[in-house]
């Protein structure tokens, strides 16, 4: 591969059978690079002047900084062992992850810092998948750390690792390896606060805020849709209601966690990932319309297997944060990164096969998809009777809950089955 | 849904023929398709820029929709309620009047003469901006129009050139204007010309005339390819046919001046639309010739003071007009409209000579792009803007050869960064670094894949468009400095300047960046000249 130019030499040169190489049109690249410009300019739009530009500057770059590298370490290990065909959808498999639109308007909008959190996720998963256990532990209490939201995903990770574990050899050191790779980072993080148990137990009880309730706001999980017919907060006081959620939610992940422990494959990994945050999403207590980022990153990681899968979820998602997104004013970013997402999905020449097994679902896709339009402009336009002032809210909670249990069960169905080898793989060794 | 099928069909034809490249396909509705989700992507990303800085081109623009709502036809060129008064051609009127409309439904206050002076609310923020991005439409079409006739691979670079390009989305979805439809407007017209449609080409570029006058640089280009391609076929029948376009363009004027030549105004009007009172520069210099004739006689003012001569210190000033014997000039003789008007006509004469020699359809648009550059570089009170007017057209023949994409590459960077003081605000930065970015990344990547490695297939078509793909898309170590030193210039500018020399000489850093992009803007004058000239 000669270089050329400047003396970049671009990854996208692929030798031929014939011996030339060629360079595919950057269609998929360009659709990548072309999209980021709204990650900054939303970025950007708050800044009036030079000082906060440089605090949005520097939470932006931190943004770019981790997502990139740990994205491209994270992409680099799952395509590995693929043939090589496949890589040409590489570009538009990353700007997926990237450019995940509730994470721009969650982070630049409404402003939070979840890529910290999410990026040392990504770089654990890659860790992970590369086989070394150890580092991707270490890098999942540093997430853990960060925001303790990550814990979403730690039944997958503990029952992945934990199956991994009792298959070698001597599986109790390795567990000990493990547990004392995770004990020492949060010894290492928590220092400042072990001089005293009180110190640690304050910490610990800002981070798990019981008192806020078990919802708050609409948010479209199990608790507070059911609440529509079954008043929890009315019936029960907050002990039981703990114990419930808890138990609801471990019963929801254990089907997932159970089949890791008993195959720890790499691919039901990814689905145990997007499993257990969806579980947690769905049944925990205090759920925040935010924490539908959690289920996304798996989802985005499986975006070449089952690229319906986050087409579907990020929709639902998108919809569902749409009231909280109104009220912080943040409309027409939210039509152009929704309208973008679409368009970058669809883009042409972004992916090889397209194995659109939910073609039957066509028409119940349209419908929900025109449900979703209408209630938008409903959303937007008319006034809630006053009987009932948050009715939209609950019709949209409503219907992303109903998508979001479909595509929890359908995830956990798909983990539960040896997923097939892709089909242009085998025909790819049809040809050599 | 169909786009599905057909590209899954592109596709398995694809891997048979083992190229791992995007689907190119054959069919029209496909490539209709990718046109419109380039158009929709540009779209969208405008949409993200609606609550960003506008300048008051905006308030012109409201105003102008207030006057043409609430006014009779024959007070929109005599108002003076708001200081931005009706300065455009006819047809640009009407269309303001007919956006008023719209606007009068969304918010009455939007389009009142009074009640809605320098109204920022956010409904009339909201209508103004998408009136743009809707009316990009035309230039969408425009561009879609002119490059039909193409294959595939260069279609979608050209695409992303000129869809994509971000001169533009500084200029009319930032700094706030309606050079969109314009350019769509010019393109159609150009295109009509390609394909041999002279009648409707010459049609089009009437009309053009008619929103806005600057584009009349142009004019005797095409009076005169027009005149030698559309006019043949011997005396009688080219006079016959001179009359035909002749009464076109006719009915075109008497469309849009004719209303007010009832009305008596057309005195007024033309008053409106040449304003003579102003000076040379624009504020801020647009990088033309003039910058270099001004930076030429300070030198040698300040040489010949040094050596002892006495040297009488200018007067008027550069942005200012022509008033009496004063001269903004201390050495070098003054510059008047009728020396710019005739040096521009004297840059033009070689295109108009190849025009005459050589009225070839393919030709049009380099000759059309070469006008507008000379206009720019030898022009009156030109603005930095109307650097567009040449930029858009060259990004449609930008793939002609490897020295036609070289320079494009290098032109579009420098006019980008000329027009980085429109936007001066601190929030506005990141957004201009990274477009110009990001456009020189895709520039770099689709042209250096399309001149480098690849490698045509056996079947492929070659139509008018000749590509010459032996040599590679390499810049040498000049253009590479130049363009690394666009980065110095800013940092010096943006960052040195006001940690070093704080409040003094605010002028220095546009000053810096008007005269490095000077340079590079008469290096694509002369680029395009000696290109003209080679090929007479």
């Amino acid at each position: 591969m000669r270089p050329r130019g400047i003396g970049w030499r671009s990854p996208l040169i692929y030798p031929l059978k014939n011996g030339t190489e060629i360079a595919p049109l950057m269609i998929s690249t360009t659709g990548a690079l072309i999209t980021r410009r709204s990650l900054l300019i939303k970025a950007t739009s708050m800044a009036l002047s030079y000082d906060v530009l440089i605090l949005n500057l520097f939470h932006f770059t931190l943004l770019v900084a981790m997502s990139l590298t740990l994205v491209l370490y994270f992409i680099n290990v799952y395509y590995s062992g693929k043939p090589i065909k496949e890589k040409t959808s590489v570009a538009w498999h990353i700007a997926l992850i990237l450019l995940n639109p509730c994470l721009i308007l969650i982070d630049h909008g409404h402003f939070q810092y979840n890529c910290i959190s999410l990026g040392l996720t990504v770089a654990a998963v890659a860790a992970i998948l590369s086989d070394r256990d150890v580092v991707g532990s270490v890098l999942f209490s540093l997430a853990l750390n960060h925001k303790q939201m990550s814990a979403y995903f730690a039944p997958a990770f503990f029952s992945y690792l934990l199956g991994k574990c009792l298959r070698q050899q001597n599986p109790v050191i390795e567990v000990a390896k493990l547990g004392l790779a995770v004990l020492g980072t949060f010894a290492v993080v928590w220092s400042p606060y072990l001089y005293s148990a009180e110190a640690s137990l304050e910490v610990l009880s800002r981070l798990a805020p019981f008192e806020r309730g078990i919802y708050e706001d609409y948010v479209a999980n199990f608790w507070c849709t059911t609440s529509i017919l079954v008043k929890w907060k009315r019936l029960l006081n907050m002990q039981p209601l703990k114990l419930l959620s808890l138990t609801a939610t471990i019963s929801a992940c254990l089907p997932s966690m159970i089949q890791l422990i008993w195959k720890p494959k790499k691919s039901s990994f990814l689905y145990g990932l997007l499993n257990s945050a969806l579980a947690f999403y769905l049944f925990s207590f205090q759920v925040h319309e935010k924490s539908i980022l959690l289920p996304l990153l798996p989802a985005s990681f499986l975006a070449m297997e089952k690229p319906f899968v986050l087409l579907w979820l990020t929709q639902n998602a998108l919809v569902s944060m749409f009231p909280l997104l109104t009220r912080d004013k943040l409309i027409i970013p939210y039509i152009a990164l929704h309208g973008l997402f679409i368009l970058l999905y669809h883009s042409p020449g972004g992916r090889q096969h397209k194995k659109e097994t939910q073609s039957s679902f066509g028409t119940l896709r349209l419908f929900l998809l025109s449900c979703f339009l209408v209630l938008h402009v409903v959303y937007l336009t008319i006034a809630p009777p006053r009987k009932y002032p948050f009715l939209f809210e609950a019709v949209i909670m409503l219907l992303c809950f109903s998508q979001f249990v479909v595509i929890f069960l359908y995830t956990n169905t798909k983990q539960w089955t040896p997923s097939k080898p892709s089909a242009l793989s085998t025909e790819a060794k049809k040809h050599l | 849904m169909n786009h599905r099928k057909l590209r899954h069909n592109s596709t398995t034809q694809n891997q048979n023929e083992q190229i791992p490249a995007a689907s190119i396909p054959k069919t029209c509705g496909n490539q209709l398709y990718h046109f419109l989700w380039f158009s929709l992507i540009a779209t969208c990303t405008k949409l993200l820029l609606i609550p960003a800085y506008h300048s008051t081109d905006f308030e012109v623009h409201r105003n102008w929709l207030a006057l043409t709502h609430s006014l009779p036809l024959s007070q929109w060129y005599s108002d003076e309620t708001s200081p931005w008064t009706l300065d455009y051609p006819p047809f640009f009127a009407y269309f303001e009047y007919f956006l008023s409309f719209f606007a009068s439904m969304l918010d009455p206050t939007i389009v009142h003469l009074t009640d809605g002076l320098n109204s920022k609310s956010h409904l009339t923020i909201l209508f103004q901006r998408l009136s743009v991005t809707l009316s990009d439409a035309v230039l969408f079409y425009g561009i879609y129009r002119i490059t039909r006739k193409l294959d595939p691979k260069q279609k979608y670079l050209i695409w992303v050139l000129a869809v994509w390009a971000p001169g533009l989305i500084i200029v009319d979805h930032l700094h706030f204007q309606y050079n969109g439809f314009l350019l769509g407007m010019l393109l159609i017209s150009l295109s009509a010309l390609e394909n041999g449609e002279d009648l409707l080409g010459g049609f089009a570029f009437a009309v053009l005339l008619c929103f806005k006058h600057l584009f009349a640089v142009a004019a005797p280009v095409y009076f005169v390819y027009l005149l030698r391609h559309y006019c043949r076929g011997g005396l009688v029948k080219g006079f016959g046919r001179l009359v035909v376009m002749g009464s076109v363009v006719v009915a075109v004027f008497a469309a849009a001046y004719g209303p007010f030549v009832y009305n008596g105004q057309i005195h007024q009007v033309l008053r409106r639309m040449f304003p003579f009172g102003r000076g040379l520069c624009h504020a801020y210099w647009a990088p033309n010739f003039w910058v270099f004739y001004i930076m030429f006689d300070k030198l040698l003012a300040f040489l010949l003071v040094k050596m002892g001569f006495h040297v009488k210190a200018p007067t008027a000033s550069f942005t200012g007009g022509l008033v009496g014997d004063s001269s903004p000039f201390a050495v070098l003789p003054t510059i008047t409209p009728l020396i710019s008007l005739v040096l521009v006509l004297l840059s033009i004469s070689p295109c108009l000579l190849k025009a005459w020699r050589d009225p070839k359809p393919s030709a049009v648009t380099r000759l059309v792009a070469y006008a507008y550059s000379c206009g720019f570089m030898f022009g009156w009170h030109v603005h930095e803007k109307a650097s567009l007017h040449f930029v858009i057209p060259l990004a449609i023949i930008a793939l002609k050869s490897v020295e036609d994409a070289k320079h494009y590459f290098f032109l579009s960077i420098v006019s980008c960064y000329s027009l980085f003081p429109l936007l001066y605000e601190a929030q506005e930065y990141p957004i201009k670094v990274l477009l110009l970015l990001l456009h020189a990344a895709l520039m770099w990547f689709g042209l250096s894949s399309y001149f480098g490695a690849y490698v045509p297939k056996g079947d492929e078509r070659s139509h008018s468009s000749a590509v010459v793909r032996n040599a590679d898309f390499v810049i040498g170590w000049f253009g590479k400095s130049y363009l690394m030193g666009i980065v110095v210039v800013d940092i010096c500018g943006q960052f040195l300047h006001p940690v070093v020399l704080g409040n003094k000489l605010p002028f220095l850093p546009l000053m810096m960046i008007s005269i490095y992009s000077g340079f590079g803007m008469m290096y694509s004058w002369i680029w395009q000249l000696k290109w003209i000239i080679g090929s007479i």
